[in-house]
This record gives C-alpha cells, structure tokens and sequence, in this order.
C-alpha cells in the first residue's frame, strides 16, 4: 500500500511538471530585460526552498532522535538530507548557469553565494559523517547534533542578501517584498513548481527511507552471519 | 517566446533534470544492490547448519 502511494505521488508529480513545463514555455509572458533565460529561476528558486524543508525537517527530525532515540526519526534525517543536497545542487547549478549569462561571470566570492556553498558542503560533511562512524548509535547522536547546527548555516543563506551587499538579487516576492515587484503569473508559476518540486521530495524522501531501512536489514543479516561464522 | 539567451535557458533546465535523473538513478541502483546483498546473506544464513 505504502508503495503504491509513493508510486502514485511520483505519477502524479511527473505530470505536475509537464503541465508546469508548458505553462513556463509556451504561456507566461516574456521578460523585458532578461529574455528567455530568465526562466531558468523557476528551476532555480523551487529547489531552494524544498532544499530548505528538507534541511529542516532533517533537523527537527535529529532533535526528536536525540531525544527518544527512535531510529525512525534518524532514518528520516539521513534521507531528507540527501534530497535536500541534490536540490540544493539543482540550486547552485542553474545559479551559476544564470549568472554566466547575466553577469558575464560563473561564480562571484559574495556573501549569499559563498554561505550557500558552503551551507552544501557542510551537507555533504554530515553524509560523509555517517560513512565515518560504524556504531549506528554513535552516527545517528553525531550526525544529529551536526544536522541542528547546519541548519543555521540555511538561516544564514537566507538572511545573508538583507545582511551584506551582495551581487546576488534581492527578494522578489510579494510575501516578502510587499510590493508587486514581479508579474502575478511569474509568481503564481514559481508556487506551482515549488509545488511540483516538493511533491518530488516527498516521493525521494520516502524512497530513500525505504532504502536506508533495507541498509539496516542488510547490517542485521551481516551480524547474524558473523554470529554464525 | 522571446528566443534572446534562449542557449542558456536550455542549460539551465538540461542541468535541473540531469541532476534529478542522476539522483534518481543513484536511488535506482543503489536499492538493487541493497536487494541482491540481502538475498545473498538471507541464502547464506538458510545454508549455514544451525548451532
């Protein structure tokens, strides 16, 4: 039942992003300054925001492992994690891709880019933590305390253009600007992708769980195995 | 369609979806590997004479 549901989750999201492909192709209006490659933000910002509650729901999910010890929560953390790092890669990429055409550069050293950079490697450092350390309790306590504090690495992205000067835009949207600064069609097609998008972190998410549970039935079978031998 | 920087919209959408195919793949691959490891052992441990 649980796998048709991610199944179904997983149809339903392919076709999501069919429709909002066309719509982002063939139906919004174009941008006076930009041209086509302005559309490479709706592949740019979704993914940032799922990134983002992935990266929170991992971290919330460590603060209950560390306090009820339940594998189920560390399970969720490893996954929701690791989608989260393959978003915040679709996030990096389409950026630079942007950014090579916009400002005649692939990467610049400012403060949004470079903590959004490292916030990723610091990522990376929590699943390489965990092929680090044997003992499934150990990694799962380490690498919970590691996901609570990279999460203010994400706080620190976010907040870093109102911060610091950066070359990085600013915030575009109305439920953060106020004001009407981009077309209600662009904005109402940048919710529907990241409707899209966080549709597809759910069926990753619980994928990747499915995965990390048979990795532990795989540890328990190698132990019963060595009890024998 | 305004067709200016078109090249690079192309780009950016072509490394979007590359990148979740490969993730997907990753996934893909590494849930059959996972699946023949544990047959593997569950075989062993059905063979093994019990103590």
């Amino acid at each position: 039942m649980r796998d048709k549901l991610i199944y179904g989750a997983g149809i339903f999201a392919a076709l999501y992003f069919v429709r909002n492909l066309y719509v982002i192709l063939l139906q919004l209006p174009d941008e006076a300054m930009q041209g086509a490659v302005y559309r490479i933000f709706f592949f740019h910002l979704p993914p940032y925001f799922t990134a983002v509650a992935c990266f929170l729901g991992a971290a919330i999910a460590s603060g209950l492992y560390l306090k009820t010890k339940n594998w189920k929560y560390d399970v969720f953390a490893v996954s929701a994690t690791e989608v989260g790092l393959a978003l915040a890669a679709i996030n990096l990429v389409t950026g630079m891709i942007w950014g090579r055409q916009q400002w005649g550069i692939w990467w610049t050293w400012d403060a949004r880019l470079t903590s959004a950079l490292i916030t990723w490697l610091i990522y990376l450092g929590y699943l390489m933590l965990r092929e680090g350390i044997k003992d499934p309790s150990e990694r799962a306590k380490n690498s919970a305390v590691l996901s609570i504090f990279a999460f203010f690495a994400v706080y620190f992205t976010y907040k870093a253009n109102e911060w610091y000067r950066t070359q990085h835009p600013g915030p575009v949207l109305t439920i953060r600007t106020g004001k009407n600064t981009i077309d209600p069609a662009m904005q109402a097609m940048l919710f529907h992708n990241l409707g899209a998008f966080l549709l597809l972190a759910v069926v990753l998410v619980a994928v990747r769980m499915n995965l990390e549970n048979s990795q532990r039935a795989v540890e328990s079978l190698r132990r019963r195995a060595h009890a024998i031998a | 369609m305004d067709q200016r920087n078109f090249e690079y919209m192309f780009y950016g959408l072509a490394a979007a979806w590359t990148i979740l195919c490969l993730y997907a793949l990753l996934l893909t691959s590494r849930g059959r590997k996972i699946q023949s490891e544990i047959d593997h052992l569950k075989r062993m441990l059905d063979s093994s004479p019990k103590k």
